[in-house]
């Protein structure tokens, strides 16, 4: 559920994200660079700027360890108008190839192809839903800088992510520097990395070398991360508590089964049956029931959850809560099982090979 | 009777119950059983029949004294060896409760060698087999022993007492049921056993009956042997 929660968040966003600083009074003379320093300050505060030398930026990017792809692009605000329809949304200029080993919008795409030819931009299904577009439709992108331009829907996504969904505008690069008024320009770099719980780490190290804001998707989600935490502590404490209940459940049902069948252990014993034999008895006894009952739970388990991955959806259909059942999942709950099993029955099992013959037989 | 070496030999047998209020079972109890008699242990309600019998038969350890079966002295065995001697020396017959119901008759049979040895051989089965006819039981060796009837249970449990030809066998009351056409029946058969293959049987009863069959007679009371007469 962790993991899933996770990829659901990670599929919409990179995992680091490089912008220019933000501007904040800075004594000169403490600056190495007073150029930029000087340039940054003339500049209005709302007015987006490109990342200097952007592609030594990437390529030194890429060559860190850990991260797997880097993707330059413009992202800022803009306004997407169809007929008296209205809406406020993010555009993105991107170079296609390199973003999509970002995000993956193929997979999500739920109308249309993600094709992002001169006058081409694919958005998120909820914001054609808001101004009531299809693909094959055109409509009009302004933005914050004043440039506009007429455009043609391609592709319709869905990502999972409400705000994602209803805001976003993907466009060509080349477009996006025309409607910025930034020729030639990048304003964030976006990166994956290979393991996702290093990113806050390699973003860091990343700051640290080109000198830019680099935010992780740890920072970003620093409520999801803390809430996830605490879901899978207390996910840990339940299945303790269920494994706990399904052993004292096993060691009863045991202990009754050894008082039930305490004559016949009483006979076996008389006539020779060693002690260490009724003791395998009913420690495999123990093994069994632990695996018949973790096979049918497991088998009821899997239609129960996809039976609520199936009910509980986004609205634009998409699983609410994906389940990802593997059999690696089913080998351990059984073999979790048949151990717990196993480990109930010792006290019932040393009860009944410690049983007196004679008193078993006599009270019957 | 090539070997006249006792099958049986107690020697001061003391048993007490109890670690407050201490109750002496038996008082000091001498007995030596010969090869191929079939003796008989009477007495009142109390007098420590059944005690003898489940230290004889390994099941109980005397307060104090020596059992010694087969020639070899059990005093100091530990309970895996004392095990084993049950399974290869003794044969029981309990007066109820001797039988596994969810078996058959068959498998009932084999249970010694089964519990001795861990899994049933050609040999168990055969010899299983070979007992059960001799008891009479050929056509229900495969019914499951819940659908006999009282006395065919009891011939299935003289059958299992005897399958693995034990040097003595050990009866606590089995013919103590009222039902007295099938108590004449077991009594018959431990009789015809002891006759043609000799075996060594030591039986509690109530029944004078069938004391008066014996070849002796062991009377208990209060824990001491009073008499001990051949017939
Ligand atoms: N497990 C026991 N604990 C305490 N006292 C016992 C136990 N077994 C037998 N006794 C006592 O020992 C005496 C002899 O009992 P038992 O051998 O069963 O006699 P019998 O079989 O001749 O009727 C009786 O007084 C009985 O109460
Ligand atoms: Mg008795």
């Amino acid at each position: 559920m962790l993991a899933q929660q996770i990829d659901k968040t990670l599929g919409s966003q990179p995992h680091i994200t490089l912008r220019v600083p933000r501007e904040e009074p800075r004594p000169l003379v403490a600056s190495a660079s007073t150029t930029a320093i000087a340039h940054s300050m003339q500049e209005s505060p709302q007015r987006l700027r490109s990342i200097d030398q952007w592609p030594r930026v990437i390529a030194a990017a890429e060559r860190m360890e850990g991260v797997t792809a880097a993707s330059p692009s413009i992202t800022g605000a803009g306004f997407a108008v169809r007929a008296d329809a209205k809406s406020p949304i993010v555009v993105h200029g991107l170079e296609p190839e390199r973003f999509l080993r970002i995000i993956d919008i193929r997979r999500h795409l739920i109308a249309g192809h993600f094709e992002l030819e001169a006058g081409d931009v694919v958005i998120g299904f909820k914001l054609a839903k808001d101004l009531g577009v299809g693909v094959g439709d055109k409509l009009r992108v302004e933005s914050s800088e004043g440039g506009d331009d007429l455009v043609t829907v391609r592709g319709i996504f869905s990502l999972g992510n409400e705000g994602v969904d209803a805001t976003w505008l993907l466009t060509s690069l080349r477009h996006a520097q025309a409607l910025y008024a930034l020729p030639g320009g990048v304003t964030t770099i976006e990166l994956k990395v290979a393991d996702v719980f290093a990113a806050e780490r390699i973003a860091r190290d990343v700051a640290g070398t080109t000198g830019l804001r680099a935010d992780s998707w740890m920072t970003v989600n620093a409520d999801l991360l803390a809430g996830l935490s605490a879901q899978s502590s207390s996910k840990g404490l339940i299945q303790f508590f269920v494994v706990v209940a399904a052993a004292l459940g096993i060691a009863s049902v045991l202990i009754v089964s050894v008082v039930q069948k305490s004559r016949e252990i009483g006979i076996l014993r008389a006539v020779g049956t060693p002690s260490r034999r009724i003791l395998l008895v009913f420690l495999i006894q123990g093994g069994v029931l632990g695996l018949a009952g973790s096979a049918v739970g497991s088998g009821l388990g899997a239609v129960f959850a996809k039976l609520f991955e199936n009910l509980v959806r986004d609205p634009s259909g998409v699983p609410r809560f994906p389940v990802q059942l593997g059999l690696p999942l089913f080998g351990f709950s059984v073999a979790l099982a048949t151990g717990v099993g196993l480990v109930s029955a010792v006290i019932p099992a040393r009860r009944a090979s410690r049983l007196d013959p004679a008193t078993a037989i006599r009270n019957g | 009777m090539v070997d006249r070496a006792p099958v049986l030999v107690i020697e001061g047998v003391v048993k007490e119950y109890g670690d407050v209020a201490r109750t002496r079972a038996l008082n000091g109890v001498d007995l030596v059983v010969g090869p191929g008699e079939l003796t008989a242990l009477i007495g009142p309600s109390g007098s420590g029949k059944s005690t003898l019998l489940n230290i004889i038969g390994l099941l109980d350890r005397p307060t104090s004294g020596r059992v010694v079966l087969g020639g070899k002295d059990t005093t100091d065995l530990d309970e895996r060896e004392l095990t084993t001697m049950r399974a290869h020396v003794l044969g029981f017959i309990f007066q109820f409760h001797n039988l596994l119901s969810a078996f058959t008759a068959l498998e009932n049979v084999m249970l010694p060698a089964w519990g001795d040895r861990g899994a049933p051989t050609r040999e168990m089965r055969a010899a299983a087999e070979d007992i059960l006819h001799a008891v009479g039981l050929a056509d229900r060796m495969h019914y499951r022993v819940t659908n006999l009837s009282g006395g065919q249970q009891q011939r299935v449990a003289i059958a299992r007492a005897l399958v693995h030809r034990p040097a003595l066998v050990l009866a606590d009351e089995p013919t103590g049921n009222p039902d007295t056409a099938s108590s004449d029946e077991v009594f018959a058969l431990m009789r015809k056993f002891n006759r043609e293959l000799g075996t060594t049987v030591l039986v509690v009863t109530h029944d004078s009956r069938i004391a008066d069959g014996c070849d002796r007679v062991v009377e208990l009371v209060d824990g001491r042997v009073r008499s001990d007469h051949a017939r």
